[in-house]
């Protein structure tokens, strides 16, 4: 079976890894590339789990063919905090009890930080909307969306 | 509300959950994230057919493959007979059928029914040897309702089946029992009434939709044991049913619990487990087995599909003078639906003398049933609470003060037998009186429903073990897995007895033969049931401390008290022994200091809740929107209050679902036209408002912090609550759900005649 050779930028450092033929980002990152915190809840798009950003757009994972990050840059959960210091998106959902079985979580995390890198200052609304691509099925989405509100405060305070 | 207040240091605090840091990080290992070397995958072959007997199956070709290394067929498998049956904790389990569901034998009795598994070296090839297998089918007619199922001369699942519960043999039935609740003088009763009012509802196959589809790893070894690795509610439970269905004996079996990512009780049973053990027994290498979405949606869950029939009379004062229910609930391919449970809590909130409350358990060509978060009293609870709404309606009486009037309380007798102990519901219907949200005006075309349910809790096995570190720290080890919280209140309680910070204490969840027996995280029993073990374990260690302490100073045990994590002499004639000094010489005063303890949990805490909806409907398109919602709970106590908030947000979302949208759509050849998340749609972040949350807490005198138990029945009230603010907005009573657009269009239209 032949095999892709991909380079590309994870959370800021180069990766190269061999992608197999039809092997989704997802797959990809999961399989060769060891980063387990990308979810997979449905591989058809629908449910968020597996959201990454890539070069700047919040995408499913498991729709996109993993030789098409070829060249590009992508962020997952892993690359949320830096080095000991969590994300204040990280530090809130602890805070907010924003998560019950955490599935979901990395792609919620995900998707609430590439709301905040281009609205520091959603409304509620604009939040539950940014992130109604993603699933949740314990927590009613009530302390996730307080959570993303607090972690935006926190972040317009410091910068 | 609460009659006394103790001071704690720690329980009714809020904590950040101890298992936290690795699950906004990634670091957190659910089902699906384990690799072992030499791992092989595998794929499970389905049925496309609702119902067929099974004439052949050779694997000849697939065999022949490239890198395939393993395939089983249900002959594999020893044959299990009925009597072989135990209460696996959420119901009880026969083995003959739960081995049938993990894999057919002679026939399929639903269209995604295991037939075969594959081990290949790759997914490719697996789902190539998948293709490969030749399967001839003889089908067969089938039913997928109640109404099909209990028809006459309708196909018939099982030939075997007996219906329990009557006196004279039915002869060939899909009705697997029926369930039977009588008091008092039913006709007597209704003639006492000044108001009748019987309606029929009808309910949905509806998915528990976890976003963790089921995973295992086994890797068999040649001595006959196997090691597995899933995510679930129980693993004890996944090592007793696999062994079961293997054939074997439970110690031939270590489950390691995986981070689970949600259950609702879609994780009550084994599915893959026995399939991946015997395919790496085959292989000799490790095998992971994943499911598709569609696969969890086809062949785990959901719960029933049911109709039900409810008719109550009440006197002018609203006092309930008689009530009868007719309840028939799909089990799917197997018997065992919930509509045990939803007897007996159908009307339970209230005190009814004359009653007459029936219930059958009916066999189809689906997927079989699985408990899903208070099994079979939400859809009981949205005919019996939609009825009392209309009572309270037509006498002009508040539909709280209805509900009031007829409330159970400590001491009145429950339809389905036992006498209530101290309950809370009274206290709940208070609470949303109270709220501000009861008394918000309301605009046009919108409306507000109030709607309330029971659900027992459970009670059960647990067993914990708290080890002191030699640096004065603790391990709390339990076996009950942690789907929304459990380790943090396991960490608060346990701080509360050692009387050290949260953070020194590290919550585990341990594997099958690291920790005692423990029954499934279910019927709302990981804070109560686990709880009482880990405190006993703790009061255990509080006594070790304390008799290092004694052995130091030389006195008499009793002269030393535990207070704030020290040992402190009665007479202050010694200087007080902190935990850490304690641990630290502990080899000088008799090694380790480690205690476990094992209950079989008595005394659980029933749980009531009432909750408040606002709609607001769009006559045009029929979309109803959720405008504010309210729910008040008795959680006995709150342990750790934003986890309790949670489940109650959580089942009020999946009862919003299972109000408006979520609903198994079948075509004509009995296949699933919607096994996808996009078809199957579940509420979204965009589709509600806040969920605001009262935590009444009358405690539990049973608990040694007065727990109940708050997992479920947050989801008995919902869809009640929806229609009845559907029926105050447009003046419609909607009895079927989901309550979808099309649906609310055609009442309205049905108006216009």
């Amino acid at each position: 079976m032949s095999r892709t050779h991909v380079t590309c930028t994870i959370n800021g450092d180069e990766v190269e890894f061999l992608a197999f033929d039809g092997q989704t980002l997802l797959d990809a990152l999961r399989d060769e590339v060891q980063l387990i915190g990308v979810k997979e809840g449905c591989s058809t798009g629908d449910c968020g789990a597996c959201s990454v950003i890539l070069d700047d757009m919040l995408t499913c994972s498991c729709l996109v063919f993993a030789p098409e990050v070829e060249g590009r840059s992508l962020t997952t959960v892993e690359g949320l905090a830096e080095g000991d210091q969590l994300h204040p998106l990280q530090q809130s959902f602890l805070e907010g009890a924003a998560l019950q079985c955490g599935i979901c979580t990395p792609g919620f995390l995900v998707a609430a930080k590439s709301l905040l890198d281009k609205n520091p200052d959603p409304t509620e609304e604009e939040v539950r909307y940014a992130v109604a691509g993603n699933l949740c099925r314990c927590t009613g989405y009530d302390k996730i969306v307080r959570s993303i509100l607090s972690a935006a405060a926190d972040i317009r305070e410091t910068m | 509300m609460t009659t006394t207040q103790p001071e704690y240091k720690w329980v009714g605090t809020r904590p950040v959950r101890h298992d936290g840091l690795d699950k906004v990080t990634g670091r957190a290992r659910y089902g699906a994230d384990l690799a072992l070397p030499g791992m092989l995958v595998g794929v499970v072959v389905r049925s496309p057919h609702p119902h067929a007997n099974i004439v052949s199956i050779d694997t000849s070709r697939a065999e022949l493959i490239d890198g395939v290394k393993a395939i089983v067929v249900g002959a594999d498998f020893p044959v299990i007979g009925h009597d072989d049956s135990a209460d696996a904790g959420e119901g009880v389990v026969d083995y003959r059928d739960l081995s049938r569901n993990v894999i057919a034998r002679d026939k399929v009795l639903y269209e995604g029914h295991p037939v075969a598994a594959i081990a290949a070296t790759s997914s490719t090839a697996a789902r190539m040897a998948a293709e490969a297998i030749e399967i001839q089918y003889e089908t067969l007619p089938y039913v997928l309702t109640v109404d099909e199922a209990m028809a006459e001369n309708a196909p018939i699942l099982h030939d075997d089946l007996i219906t329990k519960g009557v006196s004279t043999s039915m002869g060939e039935t899909n009705i697997a029992s029926r369930e039977l609740h009588e008091g008092g003088d039913l006709d007597a009763g209704f003639a006492q009434a000044d108001v009748v009012v019987e309606r029929e509802f009808t309910t949905k196959a509806v998915h528990q939709g976890y976003i963790e589809p089921h995973a295992v790893v086994a890797d068999t070894g040649e001595d006959g044991r196997s090691v597995v690795w899933c995510s679930s509610q129980g693993h004890f439970l996944v090592r007793t049913q696999t062994a079961k269905v293997l054939g074997w004996e439970p110690s031939q079996i270590k489950v390691i619990p995986a981070e689970i990512g949600g259950g609702f009780g879609g994780k009550t049973t084994i599915y893959l487990e026995p399939l991946a053990v015997m395919l790496s027994a085959k292989a000799g290498r490790p095998v992971k087995l994943v499911m598709s979405r569609d696969e969890v949606f086809r062949a785990s869950g959901p719960t029933s599909a049911t109709r039900i029939r409810v008719k109550i009379g009440a006197d002018k004062d609203g006092k309930i003078t008689a009530a009868q229910a007719w309840l028939a609930y799909t089990a799917g391919a197997f018997k065992g639906s919930p509509v045990g449970p939803g007897c007996d809590c159908i009307l339970t909130p209230y005190v009814i003398e004359n009653f007459l409350i029936e219930g059958y358990d009916v066999v189809t060509n689906t997927a079989k049933v699985t408990a899903y978060r208070a099994p079979g009293a939400p859809m009981a609870a949205f005919a019996s609470e939609t009825v009392l709404d209309e009572i309270a309606d037509e006498l002009g009486i508040d539909p709280i003060d209805l509900r009031l009037r007829n409330a159970v309380k400590e001491g009145a007798r429950a339809v389905y037998g036992p006498k209530f102990r101290r309950v809370g519901f009274i206290e709940t219907l208070e609470a949303i009186k109270d709220h501000p949200h009861y008394k918000t005006p309301l605009g046009p075309n919108q409306g507000r429903g109030i709607a309330s349910g029971f659900w027992f809790n459970g009670g059960l096995e647990s067993s914990a073990t708290v080890n002191i570190n030699e640096d004065g720290t603790a391990v709390v080890v339990t076996g009950s897995p942690d789907i929304g919280g459990s380790r943090a209140a396991m960490a608060q309680m346990a701080a509360e007895e050692l009387g050290i910070d949260v953070y020194r204490i590290r919550p585990v969840v341990a594997d099958t033969e690291s920790v005692g027996f423990t029954d499934v995280t279910g019927g709302s029993r990981v804070t109560f049931a686990t709880g009482m073990a880990v405190v006993e374990a703790c009061r255990k260690v509080v006594g070790l401390l304390s008799e290092r302490a004694a052995k130091v100073w030389g006195v008499d045990q009793s002269e030393v008290e535990w207070v704030d994590g020290q040992a402190q002499h009665v007479l202050g004639a010694h200087s007080p022994l902190t935990i850490e000094e304690i641990a630290d010489g502990a080899a000088d005063t008799g090694g380790p200091v480690t205690a476990s303890a094992a209950v079989n949990a008595r005394g659980v805490g029933m749980a009531f809740s009432t909750q408040l909806c606002d709609v607001e409907v769009d006559t045009e398109t029929g979309a109803v929107k959720i405008l504010r919602y309210t729910t008040a709970q008795d959680a006995g106590r709150a342990i750790h209050p934003s986890y309790v908030e949670g489940q109650m947000q959580g089942g009020v979302a999946q009862g919003i679902g299972w109000a408006l949208n979520e609903e198994y759509i079948y075509n004509n050849d009995g296949v699933m036209e919607n096994p996808g998340f996009l078809d199957y749609r579940i509420p979204v972040a965009s589709d509600l408002p806040m969920i605001d949350t009262v935590i009444v807490e009358v405690p539990n005198p049973n608990h040694p912090y007065g727990v109940r138990g708050v997992g479920e029945v947050g989801i008995v009230p919902p869809m009640a609550a929806v229609a009845n603010a559907i029926s105050d907005a447009t003046g419609k009573r909607i009895t079927d759900l989901p309550m979808s657009p099309t649906r609310i269009v055609k009442a309205l239209m049905d108006n216009e005649d």
